[in-house]
């Protein structure tokens, strides 16, 4: 029955700019979609690890810098540019992982968060390279196949398909006997241990493909804005990520994408009708804290299961 | 029948004909109403609004429909709202963005969907250099501009020979100190010390406490409320070396809290409220009626803006449906009386305009910035060569090199 509900769900994804009569529903439903896989990478770490990080715009923003850098500075083409983007930041993410994962809890988050405002600062400062805070621009969409993704259209059709492959794999990975012992490493690292698991391993994977995943969506966000600046490596963004993870329901599949849904919504949907808005959003906030403190998804959930009598499911 | 038919069609014919006359220009004014920059956000609004309910709130015969956009900001938001106003709102021209960083970010797409943009103050150099955009317009000058002149004041008529500089660390000090030290050098100056404090630091006194004791003046670039944050700082400490600054440092904005830290401060700028012309006093006499306060940088840039916009759809006559003519009237404007003087914009986009050299004097019980000379028919270029000047790299934190220092 879920799985259904998901297809159709999936399917209306699919539906939604064909049925927009403007462009601008569409690019903010692209803004959604990679809004949702850079949450669901961080839902690995967050929600399935249980260790929280606070630095895991880290990753979308050095893809996007490299895809950008690699094409307009160093004068690559678009594919190879966008795998080299993606493998070095991948690599990137193993190398910080073997860092901070010396630690977990507070600890964790502290180096995660450290690690974050180093990169920030280096973005800020290496103006040769970065641009400073002027940023890199001058970045063009790829045509592969000579589809046009400079169309909002297009675009916003591969950035489906681009989240489908993310939430498919990543659904696959946690139900996997790897997921399994995730969570198992989350919630009883000591039996885990026992039980012959390598606890340190174990996490070390979920941290570079959380990196992974939130390279690819670097990679989106640098085609879609074509443009970077330090704004995206700065710790709004991390904390904005794990919000959506967390209002949507950390360690739900489902989850961050309901929270990607909801922020990227108030952001830009609604702050063009109040003026007050960044305060709308802080209270929708507390008001999810308060009242489904485990998430919208398992609220909604728990809410539904309440209503019907016991025994009849 | 054939009777109703054709009135039908008459009716549809002029019908569309008629409604398009009567269509309002849509202005999608991005700016920033939440956030760090939001006290500059709310200047420009109120430039903005000034020009159009002066003019009843219609140009060229045509009503002014303006479309409030909150940027907060951030790059990827800005781009969204531009996104929103040309696919949503089908904006027919955008003022704004506020900060450097939100109009480079928007530079390309503005290019890509052709809709015309005047910057009521963006002021990074490359918008109007090395990465022109034929769609977009300043209304306030680069970066570096005002401070090129200063340059040379300060070395010819100030005589000063050592100058230790501070600035906010982001591009925007960057190039403001660079064209300074430029220009400075050029006219046999010597910039022995040049400190960067970050944005948003919470004190200046290891920065002022570090400023070495015998230069024979310090050059500041702050923006936002660092400037008064810093000045205050500096009295504090009782240093009595003279400072100048760029526009932001003392700008009327922020002047109004200031006290008599601020007095003596000379600096360089494309405005002050307190130039003594008709046109001036008109617009100054009108924004202190309706706000209570001068127009500063983000007022006048806005204002400037609106006042641009006015002269394209003028030109055009109100026919900004045409975006090549309005584009082309919009960047071959050449105002003789406006209250900032003269202006005329250049082949990139940028106005040629007055430099205003202003010392912070106490008038009228308050705070202004007296005009103590100005430079007219200056270009972002100053006495360089564009083609030189475009050579080399944008100006930054170690462009142009400072040989000068000392340890």
């Amino acid at each position: 029955m879920i799985r259904v509900l998901l297809v159709a769900a999936f399917s209306l994804l699919l539906l939604a700019p064909a049925l927009s009569p403007s462009d601008f529903y569409v690019n903010v439903a692209t803004q959604i979609l990679i809004a949702a896989i850079f949450a669901l990478s961080l839902n690995l770490l967050v929600g399935y690890g249980g260790l929280i990080s606070l630095g895991h715009a880290v990753y979308l923003g050095v893809s996007a810098y490299l895809t950008i850098w690699l094409v307009t500075r160093a004068g690559l083409s678009h594919l190879p540019a966008a795998v080299a983007a993606v493998v070095l930041t991948t690599a990137m993410s193993l190398l910080f992982g073997i860092l901070a994962l010396r630690a977990t809890g507070l600890g964790f988050l502290m180096i995660t968060l450290a690690l974050g405002q180093i990169l920030w600062g280096l973005a800020y400062r290496w103006v040769s390279v970065t641009g400073g805070d002027n940023g890199l621009s001058g970045f063009q969409r790829p045509q592969p196949f000579g589809i046009d993704l400079a169309s909002p259209r297009t675009f916003y059709l591969m950035t489906v398909a681009v989240f489908a492959c993310a939430f498919v794999l990543i659904a696959v990975l946690v139900r996997s006997t790897f997921g399994a012992g995730l969570r198992g490493v989350r919630d009883q690292p000591r039996r885990m241990q026992a039980l012959g698991w390598h606890v340190w391993m174990v996490r070390l994977v979920a941290f570079v493909a959380a990196g992974f995943w939130g390279a690819v969506a670097g990679v989106l966000y640098a085609y879609y804005n074509q443009f970077v600046s330090p704004h995206v490596l700065a710790l709004t963004n991390s904390a904005e990520a794990l919000l959506m993870v967390i209002a949507g329901g950390a360690g739900t599949l489902l989850g961050p994408v309901v929270g990607a849904v909801v922020v990227v919504m108030l952001k830009n949907v609604v702050s063009a009708y109040v003026t007050r808005w960044v305060m709308l959003l802080g209270l929708v906030f507390v008001a999810i804290v308060a009242f489904m403190p485990e998430g919208l998804v398992p609220g909604i959930d728990r809410l539904r299961r309440r209503r019907r009598p016991a025994g009849t499911t | 029948m054939s009777r109703h038919v054709f009135g039908l069609a008459v009716l549809l014919a002029v019908l569309p004909a008629r409604a398009a006359e009567k269509e309002p220009v849509r202005v999608g004014f991005l700016t920033v109403n939440s956030g760090a920059l939001a006290a500059g956000g709310r200047q420009m609004g109120e430039g903005l609004t000034l020009y159009l309910k002066e003019h009843g709130n219609k140009l060229a015969g045509r009503s002014i429909e303006v479309v409030t956009l909150d940027t907060a900001g951030q790059p990827a938001t800005t781009r969204t709202r531009t996104q929103e106003a040309v696919e949503r709102y089908k904006v027919h021209v955008i003022i704004g963005p506020l900060a450097a960083f939100e109009a480079l970010a928007i530079n390309d797409y503005v290019k890509q969907v052709k809709v015309p943009v005047i910057s009521p103050s963006a002021a990074a150099e490359d918008l109007t250099q090395r990465s022109p955009n034929p769609w977009f317009v300043r209304a306030v000058g680069s970066s570096a501009q005002p401070n090129q002149p200063f340059g040379e004041y300060a070395a010819k008529t100030l005589k000063y020979k050592r100058i230790a500089t501070i600035g906010d660390d982001f591009a925007f000090g960057h190039e403001t100190t660079a064209g300074f030290q430029r220009a400075f050098e050029d006219s046999g100056g010597k910039v022995v010390q040049k400190q960067w404090a970050p944005l948003n630091v919470a004190d200046y006194g290891s920065y002022v406490a570090g400023i070495k004791p015998d230069v024979d003046a310090i050059y500041a670039s702050f923006a936002g409320a660092n400037g008064l944050r810093f000045l205050r700082q500096y009295a504090e400490y009782g240093l009595k070396v003279p400072v100048l600054g760029n526009m932001t440092t003392v700008d009327e904005g922020i002047l109004k809290n200031m006290g008599d830290e601020a007095l003596g401060v000379v600096s360089c700028g494309w405005y002050s409220a307190a130039i003594d012309t008709p046109a001036n006093r008109k617009f100054v006499e009108a924004f202190r009626a309706a706000h209570s306060a001068d127009p500063g940088y983000y007022s006048a840039g806005a204002y400037t803006a609106a006042m641009f916009l006015d002269l394209a759809l003028q030109k055009v006559h109100g026919k900004v449906e045409d975006k090549d003519a309005f584009m082309k009237a919009l960047r071959s404007l050449d105002v003789q009386d406006s209250f900032r003087g003269p202006m005329r914009i250049d082949e990139r986009g940028n106005p040629v305009l007055t430099v205003y050299i202003r010392k912070v004097e106490r008038k009228d019980g308050r705070l202004q910035n007296t005009v103590v000379q100005t430079y007219p028919g200056v270009s972002q270029f100053w006495k360089y060569d564009p083609k030189t000047f475009l050579a080399q790299p944008v100006y930054s934190r170690d462009n142009p090199k400072a040989s000068n220092l000392e340890p």
